[in-house]
């Protein structure tokens, strides 16, 4: 008993503390309840609804009592793929995601360059705080603007007036336009922090191992930020496949989420809606599977 | 002794004169004039002139932040001279960017391309210079089998050692046969063990191909084994040149005594002098000291038992403290400790002292 006079009493174990011990003797527990909320949230309502959505697309509306019926049907997946209006409008929608992500991407690469490489730290925070601004306002009031911006008697006819030529107006250029306007961030900040990435003594290697700008930026710089390159297309791909206020808002073009909009709000068919829904989930599968098959993925 | 003094000192400055110059009838490589580089408000590189010979290991040694590194990239091209010329084999080359000048550079972190196999890193200064596929094979194979990495082709640089990465670095740049290397602190990333093994490698490839080295480093040992010739970077200028054993033996301030060794700076008759602790011999009670040498009494002041040699640090009775470095032949720890607190005479022979010039730049 001796022995154990010279060492000083355990400390008061209070609730907490004894908490604290047991979940430490139990880390599944901890995990448990470290993850029970976000994990729920995610499985029963993100993926829960995202499952209803997906099965509402074989059940079928009686155009007569403007009622669904929950039968098992392959009819609306027919509509969409004999439909020609339907088949237009996907590819149409398509093409104007490669479109906005190819010109985010010519125009977010130099941005981005000069933020990681050329810019010193004060110009650098200056451009990384001008693209995240825009972030700020709200999406609505942007693209409203850009409806002042584009009519007929708007900023960019004045502008472009003394040269003799006109905007692109209310059409689908102008929607590019837009699209690429309000996506070019979401292209921007991922090509910055890959670039960053990229040690300067490689650049200087390849250049002094004789390789011109050229060849350095098309067997250096761009294989090694092409993951971010496919991050940032991922963003501009999947917000244009997904927009349809846009296009309402700029146009009077139809795009998949017009449709979409339409047959949930005006023909109220949600079921022709959540099949219609499968084209842009599917192509986005489609992308992600040959983005990972080109290796955009093997560092993350 | 003052005869002995000024006999030794003419012919050191003779010495000292002929090895700044690479010697003659030896091509010139590499020549560097009036170099001089600012960032803002600091001077890098502050007039480096040097030259150096063909097929020759040249070291840049210095502290960090002395100038070697900034001559080293501004010789490669990654940096431009405020003012100065760099000539390669008597062509001025100051104007020309990296990838027209005929010199290829092995980076401190390697630098190797991740996303490229060891194969394709090796050949793509071959690439650029559009060598048939069969030719650019045979040259990575053969560099590879240099470097002794004939069975990593297929590697990514990710799967592959620091050492490892080092040769492949080495052999991605000497494959092109450059008319010289600048190999920037090559060794500085990897542990003392493998860092030597590489000095000896490192330096047997560059004899074996008769390559000009310009070497940056900040270790003095390994700028003394592998030189042929070290220049001693302060300040952005170059303070000393020499072989080896002329910058180690006779450092020509106190700066550079420091730097390379261990300073051992004592003031007599207004002169300051510097000796190397291994020079120094610790006289036998009673024995007469050789004619000609100078002989110092003091006390042992502190002992430290290293192994294989002792430090013995003495106060001198005339002012001033040394270093003293002797093998352990025959003593054993006890002995050398018990020395401490003891009266010692010390002896050294005048041409293994150094005069040396100024005070500034003594490093900390």
């Amino acid at each position: 008993m001796t022995s154990v006079a010279g060492i000083e009493p355990p400390p008061h174990r209070s609730v907490g503390r004894r908490l604290s011990a047991w979940l430490y003797r139990w880390p599944g527990v901890r995990l448990g309840a470290l993850l029970a909320a976000p994990f729920s949230w995610i499985v029963v309502l993100y993926l829960g609804s995202l499952a209803v959505l997906l099965v509402s697309a074989f059940w079928q509306l009686d155009t007569f009592t403007g009622e669904v019926v929950h039968q098992p049907t392959l009819k609306n997946f027919q509509t969409i793929v004999e439909v020609p209006v339907y088949r237009t409008i996907a590819l149409r929608t398509i093409a104007m995601a490669v479109a906005v992500t190819v010109a985010c991407a010519l125009l977010a690469f130099p941005i981005a360059y000069t933020m990681a490489r050329l810019a010193s730290k004060q110009m650098r925070r200056l451009l990384l705080v001008a693209i995240l601004i825009p972030l700020w306002a709200s999406y609505l009031v942007k693209v409203y603007s850009w409806r002042v911006i584009l009519g007929e008697e708007g900023v960019l006819n004045w502008l472009l007036e003394p040269f003799g030529a006109t905007g692109p107006g209310y059409s689908i250029t102008g929607t590019w336009l837009v699209f690429t306007y309000l996506w070019l961030p979401y292209m921007i900040l991922p090509l910055y922090a890959g670039l960053e990435r990229i040690p300067s003594s490689l650049l200087e290697a390849s250049s002094d191992l004789g390789a011109r700008s050229g060849r350095t930026f098309f067997r250096v710089v761009l294989p090694l930020v092409f993951p971010a390159l496919v991050v940032g297309s991922i963003f501009t791909f999947s917000l244009t496949l997904g927009d349809y206020i846009t296009p309402e808002v700029v146009s009077s073009t139809q795009f998949i989420g017009n449709v979409i909009y339409d047959n949930v709000g005006v023909a109220n068919n949600l079921p022709l809606a959540a099949a219609y829904a499968f084209v842009p989930i599917s192509v986005m599968v489609v992308y992600l599977l040959l983005a990972r098959r080109a290796g955009a993925f093997e560092n993350l | 002794m003052t005869i002995s003094r000024k006999a030794w000192q003419y012919s050191r400055s003779r010495l000292t004169q002929l090895s700044e110059q690479p010697a003659s009838g030896v091509p010139v490589d590499v020549r560097v004039c009036g170099l001089h580089k600012r960032y803002g408000d600091v001077t890098a590189v502050d007039g480096v002139d040097l030259e150096v010979a063909k097929g020759e290991f040249f070291t840049m040694l210095g502290p960090s932040g002395s100038g070697k590194t900034t001559t080293l990239r501004m010789i490669a091209g990654f940096e431009r001279p405020d003012a100065g010329t760099i000539e390669l084999g008597g062509k001025d080359v100051s104007s020309l960017p990296p990838f027209d000048r005929d010199v290829n550079t092995v980076f401190q972190d390697y630098a190797l391309f991740p996303h490229m196999t060891v194969q394709e890193n090796v050949e793509y200064g071959l690439r650029v210079k559009k060598l048939p596929r069969a030719e650019r094979r045979n040259r990575a194979k053969e560099v590879l089998r240099v470097v002794r990495l004939e069975e990593y082709g297929g590697r990514k640089p990710g799967q592959l050692s620091g050492g490892q990465r080092q040769r492949v670095a080495l052999a991605r740049a000497i494959v092109n046969t450059p008319r010289a290397l600048l190999l920037d602190e090559p060794l500085g990333a990897l542990d003392l063990k493998l860092r030597q093994e590489l000095q000896i490698e490192l330096k047997q490839v560059q004899q074996k191909l008769g390559m000009t080295f310009i070497y940056v480093t900040h270790d003095q040992e390994e700028a003394l084994t592998m030189s042929d010739r070290i220049a001693v970077f302060n300040e952005g200028k170059i303070v000393q040149v020499g072989k080896p054993a002329e910058v180690y033996e006779h450092p020509a301030s106190e700066f550079i005594a420091g730097f390379i060794g261990v300073s051992n700076v004592i003031e007599r008759d207004g002169r300051r002098i510097t000796v190397r602790p291994e020079k120094i011999r610790v006289l036998e009670d009673g024995a007469l000291p050789d004619e000609g040498t100078r002989v110092e009494e003091g006390t042992v002041r502190d002992v430290q038992y290293v192994g294989p040699v002792t430090r013995y640090h003495v106060s001198l009775d005339q002012g001033g403290d040394l270093q003293i470095l002797t093998q352990n032949l025959e003593e054993t720890s006890t002995e050398v400790l018990a020395l401490e607190g003891r009266r010692v005479r010390l002896a050294w022979r005048p041409e293994q002292e150094s005069v040396i010039g100024e005070r500034e730049g003594v490093p900390a």
